[in-house]
This record gives structure tokens, sequence and C-alpha cells, in this order.
């Protein structure tokens, strides 16, 4: 299906011009910003790959067939085991501190609390179906809480934690029982207001959040005597923390709840038919989804020791969305894929770092057109105003 | 000094009333926030600073300044009309039947590109304005307003007023309410959709190379970033007007520029961008409408 898409917007557009016009009108696109010589090297290089590309569209084709042939032979490539993928999978994650450096481990941490925030925006952006782009707020709510409430009041992780969820949810609730009036992008839009605004109180209120300097000194968590200022040994926090959160979305995907939030997302007008008070289930999934963010937040707050206006930023908010969207709206399994692989990518390919964000950029319009449920995400996963 | 602020917010005003026109236009007929329109905007404002430093490097500026300037603002206006145009196509006209929300994150797909297209290309330190302007003025009443100021006020007025006639008189105008109003019904009656959809975002986007270029002259400095925060400005000042209409935008920019500065004077200059903000939360959650459009949500 997404081939006849691709084929229909090769057909029209700008595509249906000669190929020689597309890369004449890119290297004039690109003529002042790198000067003659770039637009011409630009050009060729254009024009030969979509030369390239043409002659590849004649044999896509035979070759899509031929590929759906092996895969409908092979069923068990076609349908993997998941419940065993999963448990290879869990025994991998549990040994990472044993068998990778301490950086790689570092970078495990932050994939988990990003997985944890990602699962809490997939409440309301995939179950729920409302966009929300100042998601970062209740994230740096929740960092801003336990750090303050550590380095200024003594409070260690454990009497913190309740704070941080607290304020962030409630932070949630208030947001949503005005913004919710709102439909669509202009809920988008309001969302996205809110964040910046908490980054721009957090940047300026000084005597409090000491602005752009940030909060140091934040403390690692303990229990009793063990600390868990070690990587590995936070890794393992972070790890059940993070299995606690996919346990309860889940279970509350699963429940009323979380059919009601289904039911809104396809169709609002109908399910208040059905007796559902919609705004009472979009307040809860904002709610809810600030929850989690809450409780990252915290966790990222003990982890760096550390907190910045920097780190909470409308980019952060895009990269969260990012891995929402790119694993699949509303599936859970695919928002952990999606979290790791936006973790993992900048690791990766650190040597061409400066071309990260152009290609987020392009990724993010590519897959809304050729495939917006995500890379596993349902079918019957859409989201709508 | 209240009288000098005004004239400071005046001229910030009109330039985001020129930018948000071009956030009006094209929501009143793809109803789509076109977060990209920002981007677009800091490229005009580069394609100034690229086009005149090319021109004082080949000599032009010194024999015939307005002559530069005037080429300056037509290659950034179609450069920019061009990127406009390109967006359009690739990241907008295949999700136009997607669900409302899939062309949003395009547009955020899109500004994220050329921000770092732009910032990869020019580098990320901040790009310096040539200062081909004497700092003078005309002196009245204690209130001093440079000949710039004066410029960016009247050329805003002067787009502003054609872009009202445009609309409202010629054909293609007059094919862009019917669209706005019923895509398939004017269809139906032999407007080409497409056409217009792309006239309105070459428009749009020629209104922003010409606030870009403006901008650029009047604070000197450009940076890759300055599209995102102009961009939510803009957005603000159109849904404060009514989105969707276009006198609201122009009434919407030039109000919020004179809240910016007479905030940032009177009571904090820190929180500056706090303010857009919050009459943008304000005015969604008061009067979705905004004060001159009817309610679209």
């Amino acid at each position: 299906m997404e081939f006849n898409k691709l084929k229909a917007i090769f057909r029209e557009g700008p595509y249906k011009a000669k190929s020689l016009m597309i890369a004449l009108w890119f290297s004039f696109l690109f003529l002042p910003f790198k000067g003659l010589k770039a637009a011409l090297i630009l050009f060729g290089v254009l024009l030969v790959s979509l030369w390239f590309l043409k002659f590849l569209r004649r044999y896509i084709k035979v070759l899509r067939k031929r590929l759906q042939g092996i895969g409908d032979s092979i069923p068990a490539i076609r349908y993997p085991n998941v419940r065993s993928m999963f448990f290879v999978l869990l025994v991998l994650f549990l040994f990472i501190p044993y068998i990778s450096s301490d950086y790689f481990t570092d970078v495990a941490i932050l994939a988990g609390i990003y997985i944890i925030l990602a699962l809490g925006l997939n409440v309301v952006v995939g179950f729920a179906g409302l966009l929300n782009l100042g998601f970062v707020a209740f994230y740096a709510i929740g960092a801003y809480t336990y750090a303050l409430l550590n380095t200024r009041l003594g409070l260690n992780f454990w009497s913190a934690l309740p704070f941080s969820i607290m304020f962030s949810t409630a932070a949630g609730f208030f947001l949503a029982i005005p913004a919710l009036r709102l439909r669509g992008d202009y809920l988008a839009i309001v969302t996205l207001g809110f964040g910046e605004i908490v980054r721009l109180i957090i940047n300026n209120w000084d005597s409090l959040t000491m602005g752009p300097n940030g909060v140091s000194g934040i403390d690692s968590p303990s229990i009793m005597s063990l600390s868990f200022g070690k990587l590995a040994y936070y890794y393992y926090f972070v790890l059940i923390f993070v299995i606690l959160t996919v346990f309860v979305t889940r279970r509350v995907y699963c429940s009323r709840i979380g059919r009601a939030w289904i039911a809104i997302r396809e169709d609002e007008v109908a399910s208040s038919a059905m007796g559902i008070n919609t705004t009472m289930y979009k307040i809860y999934s904002f709610a809810f989804g600030a929850f989690w963010a809450g409780l990252a937040g915290t966790l990222f707050a003990a982890k760096m020791h550390f907190v910045s206006p920097e780190s909470f930023t409308f980019m952060e908010s895009v990269l969260i969305l990012c891995m929402v969207i790119l694993g699949g709206l509303g599936s859970i399994r695919g928002v952990i894929l999606g979290s790791i692989i936006l973790v993992l990518l900048p690791e990766v390919l650190r040597e061409v770092q400066l071309y990260r964000m152009l290609a987020l950029g392009s990724g993010i319009v590519l897959l809304m057109i050729f495939r917006p449920q995500g890379l596993i995400g349902g079918k019957g996963a859409s989201f709508r105003s | 000094m209240f009288l000098q602020q005004l004239i400071n917010g005046l001229t910030l005003g009109s330039v985001y009333a020129l930018i948000a026109l071009g956030y009006t236009m094209v929501y009143g007929i793809l109803e789509l926030i076109n977060f990209a329109h920002g981007e677009i905007y800091m490229l005009g404002a580069y394609l100034g600073i690229i086009f005149l430093g090319f021109f004082t490097v080949t000599g032009l500026t010194y024999y015939c300044l307005p002559l530069a300037l005037v080429l300056t603002f037509l290659l950034s206006i179609i450069f920019c009309s061009s990127y406009g145009f390109t967006v359009e196509k690739i990241a907008y006209k295949p999700l136009r039947n997607a669900p409302r929300l899939s062309p949003l994150i395009s547009a955020i797909g899109v500004s994220i590109f050329l921000q770092n297209y732009v910032m990869l290309t020019q580098g990320a330190t901040d790009k310096v304005f040539p200062s081909l302007f004497s700092n003078s003025g005309i002196e009245f009443l204690s209130v001093r307003t440079t000949y710039l100021q004066l410029f960016i006020i009247l050329a805003s007025g002067i787009l502003m007023l054609s872009l009202r006639f445009f609309v409202r008189k010629t054909k293609m105008g007059k094919a862009m309410q019917a669209v706005a109003q019923d895509k398939i019904m004017a269809s139906l009656v032999g407007i080409n959709i497409d056409t217009v959809i792309s006239s309105t975002f070459i428009i749009g986007s020629g209104l922003a190379a010409v606030a870009g270029v403006m901008v650029a002259m009047y604070y000197g400095l450009v940076n890759y970033s300055i599209g995102y925060i102009a961009g939510i400005k803009a957005f603000t000042a159109a849904v404060l007007g009514g989105i969707g209409s276009i006198r609201g935008a122009m009434f919407g920019g030039i109000l919020l520029g004179l809240v910016e500065s007479l905030g940032a004077s009177y009571i904090s200059s820190e929180y500056k961008d706090v303010y857009a903000f919050a009459i943008l939360i304000i005015i969604l959650l008061v009067k979705p409408g905004g004060l001159f459009g009817k309610a679209v949500v």
C-alpha cells in the first residue's frame, strides 16, 4: 500500500517533471547559501541519483514481488514469536552493565528515562489522540521539584519523589482543564506555549531556580545504606521503573479508561454519545501522561546531579514526540523501540553529528508521508483532531 | 519614553503582522498551522544578508544603494517564495487528505530541517548585516524615529494594503476566498485548487521574506534560530486578530508588537517572550475566534 502511495507521489507534483528540472530547481534553491560551485555539485549529485532512482523504479516492482514470495514461504520470519523475543531482550537488558562499557550503560540509562517519558506522552498522543507539544514542561517540573527539594530542603529521593510526581501531575491536570476546550492543532499550540512559559520562568526566576546556571549537587537515590550512585546500580534502578511504567500503562490501556481513550481518539462525538465523559477522560490522559513525565524528570535529575533549563527546550518535546511517532502511535512496544532508536542513533552517528538534525527533520516528513502509523504501529492507530 | 516605545512597538508589530499574514492565509485555506513559516522568514533574513553582501562586494551598493536594496528585496522574495512553494509540494501536498495532525507534525519536521540546513550552510554563529544606514531620523516631541523604522512601517503598510486589494479585487484573490470557504465547491466551479494553494504559499513566503530582510536591517544580527520564536509570535498575532482574517493579522501583529515593547520597558524585559505566549493562551481560551475572526475551533 505504501508503495502505491509512493508511486502516486512520484507521478504527480514536482516529480512529474523530468529529473533534470528537479535537479535544476533544488540547486537553484541551494545557490545563494553555498555559492555556485556547491550548487553545481548538488546539481550533478541530484541528477545522477534521480536517474539511478528512475532506473531502480523499473526493477523495484519485480523485486518486491519476489521478496513477497519469499516472505510468504517462511512464516516464522513474518510472524516472529513476540513472547520469546521479549524474554531474550529482557535477559539482554539485564546484563547490559556486565557486557558493555560504562559509556554504553550511561546511554542505556538515558534510553530508559526516555522510554518512561515517551510512554507517558504516548498516553496523551497515542491513546487519547491529543497532540501535546509542551510535554517537556512536565518533565522539567518533575526534575526541578526533585532538584530543589533535594538541594534546598535536603529531602532524599524517596521523600521527594511523591512531591515531584504530584506537582507534575497537578500541572498536567490544571493545564488540561482549560486547554481541552480546544481541539487538534489549537491544543497543540497551547501546550507548546505552556512548555515555553515553564522554561522561560525557570530560566528567569533566578532566586529560586538559579536561572540559566542550573541547579547542581543533586543526590543519587539510595535504599538504606545502598546508594545507586554507581552507574550499573542506577541502570537497574531505572530498569525497574521502566518495567513498572510498561506494566502500568499496559494495564491502564486495557482497562475501561484505556478503552475510553481509544474511543475518544477514534470518534469523539460517537464516544460521548455512548456515555463516555470525554472531557474527564481527556483530563485523565493529560494527568496520567504528566505523572510519568514527573517520574522521568526525577530520575533524570538524580542521574545527572544537575538540571538546567537547556535540557527542557521545545526541541526536547519534539524529540519525545518523534520517539512516539517513529515507533508507532499507541503501540507500547513501538514506543519503546522508537525511544531506543532515537537515543542510540546520535551515539552511533557521532561522526556525522552535524547532519543528525537535518536527517531528523526530513525523517519526520518522510515518516508522515509514507508510514504515519510508525515502524510497528497497528493499523487501527490513527489520530485525528 | 512612552511614545518612543510606541514607535518601537509599531515597527516590531508591522514585522509580526507581515509574517502573521502568511500564517493566516495558509490557515484560512488549508486549516494547517504552517510551522515552517517562521523558518521561511529566517531564510529571508539570511538571503537579505547574503545578497546585500554580494552587492557590496561587487560594488553596487557603492554606486547605487537604492538599486542594490531593491534587488536584494526582489531576490529574497523570489528565493523565499520558491522555498515556500517547494515545502508545500513536498511536505504538505501528499498529506492533504491525511488526519489533521499529520501535516502539523510534517511541518515541524520541515522547520527542523530548514533550521539545520541554514546552520550547516551558513554557520552557527550570528551573521552581521552590513551597516549601510546612518542612524539618522526625524525627531518630534522628543521621540526619535529613524528612517529605517519609518521605512519598515510604511513598507509593511503598503504591502498589507496591496494584499488586501489583491484578495478582494483580483481573480486569484477571489479564488482564494472561495477555496477558503469550501474546497470542493470551489473545485466544482472550475478553480484549480492546487494553483490557489501554491500561490497562497508563494505570497505568504514573499511577505515573510520582506519581513526577514527588514528585521535583518533593523537589528543588524541574524541567527539561524530566530525563525522559531518569530514564527510563534506571528502565529500569536494571527490568532489574536482572528485566524483566517487578513485584517485581523495586521491588527494582531501591531497589537502584539506594542504589548511586547511596552511590557518590556514597563514590566520586565526578561519575560519579553512570555507575554506573547501568555496572550496566545489567554486568547485561545477566552476568545478563540480572535478579535476579528469567527470561531474556528
